[in-house]
């Protein structure tokens, strides 16, 4: 195995996932309508109770960062629905008998569903003068480093899911069991500094939150007096840097795993 | 040297053998039968060869390289075209080639050229920009065959390549087979149902329960089973069995008013019978054998039993 095969697995793989991403049109509309629904559901119906979370901030500004995670995180994790569909499609054994590394498609999978979800991302961000949030290239700029690490660590968690699932129907379960509690103990919809002591737990051992919460400060500033910014551990409150690198931590560890979970295979 | 050599080849599934000491092997440019029953370890052995599968024990190697220890040159050398379909169905005709020769590294300069000249030869060309979702069992087989071409392999292996497609299409197929090879110097590795199929190959090797049973050209083989089958027709089927045994040392077999026996040489046999026999005849029929009872005598069962077996098998296999 060389750094070539370990390249060429990655980068082949990956564009795989991106044209695929595009050629389905239905996908890239399902993708964004979900967390657009979730956004005027939940918005609408608790903003006037609700009122400010932070001076200037409403609800839905305090969601909308939140709701970019979320299609993150859904998209990202669908990188092990596609280790799935490909072993049932039997297009798999097309790239297993390839001479690329194992590692390389893990890579390549963990890539391609980056790309996906920074796709995704990005299309959201058309929405933000909707919802009164300010968009200018700094925003950005910010956005698409802290999109692709999340993206990674979550696609490396799918890939680990998918190399152990032989159907899709198995696959959705799994992720169904995941991606709600991930969501609801994220702090999307409500700070998590302000949650009963489990739930507050739970939700600062979930890595999304950080993701979540990297967001939240890219769009609105990293004041630590606002309510609901960053993320407070042991009575340190954390800062965009460090929680990326938290994320990145337990994306090299996920991403490992997922090299090891899909190379079992023979 | 050979292109595929196979010495002792053993692989076991925790307590099952599945493949049980193989050794074969195939000359650059042989079109190579492989043959057997389900179950028999005729996929396990492919899978070994095209490097899916480690061998428990033994060796195997193709165009020179070990399949273990030169993994990703075995790859390079061989083309694959499954039981199983294995295109990305949401891609077009020519995306799912243009991805196989990233994937085999192609240079950029060959890679257009290569994929023209492929998609021309198995008649895709004007199918190109389309999903292959639309595409039909038969264009879908041949855009494989084009795929495991792509990269210039040294040995195409077929594992049943026209299963499930209708009679046009399968000698469609052959028809470009046959062009391959002779453009090609290509060494074809092939497992069939089909008894028409195995024939156009020139050697066969039957294997049953994890080990080889017979290795040779399907001419030889037919000659093995012990000649050629005559049946008789008769008003009384035991008479003349009895006859026939008296006076021509074969071993008849009686099914109510017909009677059958294996002689070296048939033709050459009825003139002789038809003068010399004390019993009426109706009817005299003479068969060469076939592969298929080729199969059956090894193997015990028919050539074509339970593919649908195999089919969801290889499914359930990933």
């Amino acid at each position: 195995m060389t750094m070539t095969e370990v390249y060429r697995g990655t980068w082949v793989v990956a564009y795989r996932e991106v044209l695929r991403f595009v050629r389905e049109r239905s996908r890239i509309v399902a993708s964004i309508t979900f967390p657009l629904l979730f956004l005027a559901i939940f918005g609408a119906g608790f903003n006037n109770v609700i009122g400010q979370m932070a001076p200037g901030v409403n609800l839905v500004q305090f969601m909308y960062p939140g709701i970019i995670a979320m299609a993150v995180l859904t998209s990202a994790l669908s990188a092990g629905l596609s280790v799935v569909t490909d072993r049932e499609a039997g297009f798999l054994r097309e790239i297993l008998v390839a001479p690329l590394s194992r590692t390389g498609i893990v890579l390549g999978k963990a890539v391609g569903a980056a790309a996906v979800a920074l796709l995704q991302a990005l299309l959201l961000l058309v929405i933000a003068p909707l919802v009164g949030v300010d968009l200018h290239a700094g925003i950005v700029v910010r956005l698409v480093p802290i999109v692709m690490l999340l993206s990674l660590v979550l696609s490396g968690l799918g890939i680990i899911i998918g190399s152990f699932m032989r159907s899709q129907q198995g696959f959705q379960m799994v992720l169904q069991i995941l991606v709600f509690p991930m969501v609801f103990l994220a702090g999307v919809f409500y700070p998590v500094d302000t949650l009963p002591v489990w739930m507050e737990i739970l939700s600062k051992a979930n890595p999304v939150t950080y993701g979540v919460d990297a967001i939240r400060q890219v769009f609105l500033g990293s004041d630590p007096a606002a309510a609901g910014l960053g993320v407070t551990v042991f009575g340190h409150t954390m800062g965009l840097v460090e929680e990326m690198a938290m994320v990145s931590v337990l994306g090299v560890a996920l991403i490992a795993g997922a090299a090891v979970a899909f190379s079992r295979q023979e | 040297m050979a292109m595929i050599d196979v010495q002792d080849l053993v692989r076991r599934f925790g307590r099952l053998e599945a493949v049980r000491g193989v050794s074969f092997d195939v000359a650059a440019g042989e079109v190579f039968g492989f043959l057997g029953p389900n179950g028999a370890g005729k996929t396990t052995t492919i899978d070994m060869l095209c490097t899916l599968l480690r061998p428990t024990s033994g060796s195997a190697s193709i165009n020179g390289f070990d399949v273990v220890r030169g993994r990703d040159d075995v790859r390079r050398s061989i083309g694959l075209v499954f039981q199983q379909p294995t295109l990305d169905e949401t891609l077009t005709a020519e995306q799912n080639l243009r991805f196989h020769a990233y994937a085999y590294g192609i240079p950029a300069e060959a890679r257009t050229s290569r994929i023209r000249d492929l998609l021309t030869l198995v008649g895709l060309w004007d199918r190109r920009t389309d999903s292959v979702r639309t595409f039909s069992g038969g264009m879908k087989r041949r855009l494989e065959i084009a795929r495991g071409l792509l990269h210039h392999p040294s040995v195409l292996f077929l594992d049943e390549p026209t299963l499930g497609l209708d009679p046009q299409t399968r000698r469609r197929i052959w028809d470009h087979l046959g062009e391959l090879r002779a453009d090609h110097d290509l060494t074809i590795f092939l497992t069939t149902h089909y008894m028409d199929e195995a024939e156009h190959c020139d050697r066969i090797a039957i294997i049953d329960h994890g080990r080889i049973v017979a290795i040779d050209t399907p001419a030889r083989l037919k000659d093995n089973v012990g000649g050629d089958l005559i049946t008789l027709t008769t008003p009384d089927g035991e008479m003349a069995a009895a006859e026939l045994r008296r006076s021509y040392d074969v071993a008849p077999v009686v099914t109510d008013r017909t009677v059958s026996f294996h002689v070296p040489a048939g033709e050459a046999f009825l003139p002789g019978l038809v003068r010399a026999f004390g019993q009426p005849l109706d009817a005299i029929n003479l068969r060469r054998p076939t592969l298929d009872d080729v199969f059956l005598e090894l193997t015990g069962r028919e050539i074509r039993d339970g593919d649908d077996r195999a089919a969801a098998a290889t499914a359930g296999r990933g």
